[in-house]
């Protein structure tokens, strides 16, 4: 008879989650699952709240993307009141500036929290470091300075979020057309030429590239390690501009495979034309797929990853991550790369991606413009919008609906760690028949390899549980005092 | 004709019949309130201005001051009695601060914090009542109503006098209505006078919604109590 190992719960990771690993008798791999066994149901309380409310009630599912949810939001009441990307107007640039600015500084502050508080600790320690070591209280040990540094990054970036919606978490700045405020010359000077205890721009992009320098100490270190982790096969998707590069804001959704070809691209209005969603009766979240392909070869990775791989260049307004860019484009020889640990140096290019854009836009006298917001008449009501943003953990979609009374009616949050379920799923699989498929004895370090992988994809398990149609699944076990199951009924 | 109370053992000289709550104010004691708009006649709904008069409670805003009066406004008790009336409001109505678009100018909210409210010690009902959205400027979102009145009182049709709004049913059964035919004749002015009047998110200006940013709203800009104390409201 085989056995379940379980590592519950999955730690250092947003929200509950845990893995199960099936083993046969001889230790051989039988199948490995991520489960997220949280429900939080969202997309039903909203119903029935004022339209407007929408944006600012959904961002509190996470306490860490919260802009990304409030923008995902705001774009969706754009449309709904007339004055959005699906009736092909085009926001005024303050308004669009401000949130593109708020929603930099939240990529900043987010991939920084992950890169280093959650995910560093493997880089400098290793795998199999000891768990009580393997955090970032171990961090602060090994290396005060560098969390000093880290944490004044993250700070900057808290700040920059609080300049923009008023709060470090889940304040407001956009409303429907538009945004509540426009930005003053004397914020941006304390945010280009640092204050009291906030670091100037060219310090932060300093500190930024230093993710990088972490990286690539540890690639260097463990090149097989970390080139053979994982190599797991999907297509890659994120919002691009016109030029076919990455947009954290807006663009048309591309797809593509493992040569960089595209092999869709489309309107993100017309998501729902492309994907469909599956369920299991083992986890709160969706599985999606593009429907065209199935859901073997449909499913698609989202974050930092893909949106390396899926972009050609950012440009030379940002240099420092055009080189990084280019760096990472040369040793994947062109293709995109499907290993799970290389998000970590995709992420590292983004935290400097970020600061440079934030550098660029707080020159930019736009945001000290007056007019904040577009208010069309009550005939263009639409009732209808969907709103696509580029989250730190990729592309992020909200959909609601709302009668004509501006009741809504409907709502649909498809997050990023949704899209990468699947590719979550086989990363646990790849890394289970890899450290844990025939060994004799199961250490810790093992299953921390597993834990490794699910971190790379820094998965919001908190956003991500939305199966909200027919039963909740629901599995549930009478143990005895030493552990054996003496009773299981399952839903 | 002039006389003399005390407060909190402080000696006030003042005016026969004037309202206990703003000779308080005018000397410079907080008492808090959410049904009283200085200027306009008491309606007494709320009780959380509640102080011991000669050692028995009483609705400041609905008591006029007489000689000899002898009143406890920093008080234990009194404290107490008032946050559990703003306690209860909390637990029979349904008040998300987080989302709602009058967090930061919400009466009900600031007034919390002034009587340092943490929690509601009492159960909450979570109240279901259906909200009522039809008229064309004011969307009536009626679990948070604290039926202050104010909205019934103040708030009328401009040419014929009547009121827009009423209290319907009985007890727990009671709520807001909204006369849609009067309402529809509002100007948007008085439709913001109508959200504005309202203590709490109940009464909502469909024009309005979020536009103001955080830092910048009513209560953030001066404290309900600094308002209070300086006769504004």
């Amino acid at each position: 008879m085989g056995k379940k190992l379980v590592i519950d719960p999955v730690t250092r990771i947003e929200g509950h989650g845990k893995v199960t690993v099936q083993l046969d008798d001889d230790n051989n791999i039988i199948g490995a699952r991520l489960h997220v066994v949280e429900f939080r149901g969202f997309e039903k309380f909203v119903q029935g709240h004022p339209y407007w409310e929408a944006p600012m009630l959904l961002q509190r599912i996470c306490g860490i993307c919260f802009v990304s949810h409030h923008l995902c939001g705001a774009k969706v009441l754009d449309d709904m009141i007339g004055v959005g990307y699906a009736q092909d107007v085009q926001m005024l640039p303050t308004p669009e500036k401000v949130r593109r600015l708020g929603h930099y500084f939240q990529q900043l502050q987010s991939h920084v929290t992950a890169y280093y508080y959650l995910i560093a600790p493997e880089m400098i320690f290793g795998m199999d470091a000891a768990p009580e070591k393997r955090n970032v209280l171990g961090l602060i040990e090994e290396n005060p300075e560098m969390v000093k540094r880290v944490v004044a990054l993250r700070k900057w970036g808290q700040e920059g979020i609080k300049l923009v919606f008023g709060k470090k978490m889940h304040g407001i700045a956009s409303v429907p057309g538009g945004v509540n405020h426009n930005i003053s010359k004397e914020d941006i000077q304390r945010f280009l030429k640092g204050d009291d205890g906030l670091l100037d721009i060219d310090t932060v992009i300093t500190y930024a590239s230093e993710a990088l320098d972490v990286f690539y100490k540890f690639h260097e270190e463990n090149r097989e390690q970390v080139d053979r982790f994982a190599d797991v096969p999907a297509l890659n998707m994120c919002l691009v501009d016109e030029d076919g590069n990455i947009d954290y804001y807006h663009g048309k959704i591309r797809i593509t495979d493992e040569d960089k070809n595209i092999v869709e691209e489309f309107d993100y209005h017309e998501y729902m034309d492309y994907f469909a969603e599956a369920t299991e009766e083992w986890s709160y979240m969706k599985f999606p797929y593009l429907k065209k392909y199935g859901r073997e070869r449909g499913s698609v990775r989202v974050g930092p990853l893909a949106r390396v791989n899926v972009t050609k260049a950012y440009g030379a307004a940002t240099p420092l991550a055009q080189a990084a860019l280019e760096k990472f484009h040369d040793y994947s020889h062109g293709k995109a790369s499907n290993k799970t640990l290389h998000t970590n140096w995709a992420r590292a290019i983004e935290i400097l991606h970020s600061a440079e854009l934030i550098k660029n836009l707080l020159h930019d006298p736009d945001l000290q413009k007056e007019e904040l917001k577009m208010t069309p008449s009550k005939d263009k009501w639409t009732g209808e919008g969907i709103g696509v943003v580029e989250a730190p953990r990729g592309t992020l979609l909200h959909h609601y609906k709302a009668d004509k009374e501006g009741n809504i009616t409907f709502c649909n949050l498809v997050v990023s760690t949704t899209q990468n379920n699947t590719v979550m799923n086989r990363t646990v699989l790849a890394v289970a028949e890899e450290y844990l498929g025939g060994q004799q004895e199961i250490t810790e370090g093992m299953m921390n390899a597993i834990e490794v992988g699910i971190r790379a994809y820094d998965p919001c398990l908190s956003c991500a549980t939305h199966a909200t149609s027919g039963n909740m699944p629901l599995d549930v076990r009478v143990l005895d005092s030493k552990g054996n199951i003496i009773d299981s009924k399952k839903r | 004709m002039s006389i003399k109370i005390t407060i909190d053992g402080k000696e006030i000289e003042t005016q026969a019949g004037e309202a206990l709550i703003n000779v308080a104010a005018d000397n410079g004691i907080f008492i808090p309130r959410l049904c009283y708009m200085r200027g306009k006649p008491c309606l007494g709904t709320c009780r959380v201005c509640s102080v011991k008069v000669n050692g028995w409670m009483a609705a400041s805003c609905a008591t006029p001051v007489y000689d000899g009066m002898n009143v406890e406004v920093d008080d234990p008790e009194v404290k107490d009695m008032q946050k559990a009336l703003v306690e209860n409001l909390f637990s029979e109505g349904t008040h998300n601060c987080p989302s709602c678009e009058k967090s930061g100018r919400c009466d009900l909210q600031a007034i919390a914090y002034e009587t340092d409210m943490m929690v509601s010690r009492f159960p909450y009902r979570f109240t279901e009542r259906k909200r009522d959205n039809a008229a064309e400027l004011i969307w009536l979102e009626r679990d948070r109503c604290i039926f202050c009145q104010l909205c019934v009182h103040y708030i009328r049709d401009e040419k014929t006098g009547q009121k827009i709004f009423s209290i319907s049913g009985r007890g727990p059964s009671s709520q807001i209505e909204i006369d849609k035919t009067l309402a529809d004749k509002m100007t948007k002015e008085q439709a913001r006078e109508a959200s504005d009047i309202c203590p709490v998110g109940c009464i909502i200006d469909k024009e309005r919604g979020f536009d103001h940013a955080i830092g910048v709203r009513k209560y953030e800009i001066s404290s309900i109590r600094e308002r209070i104390l300086k006769g504004e409201q």
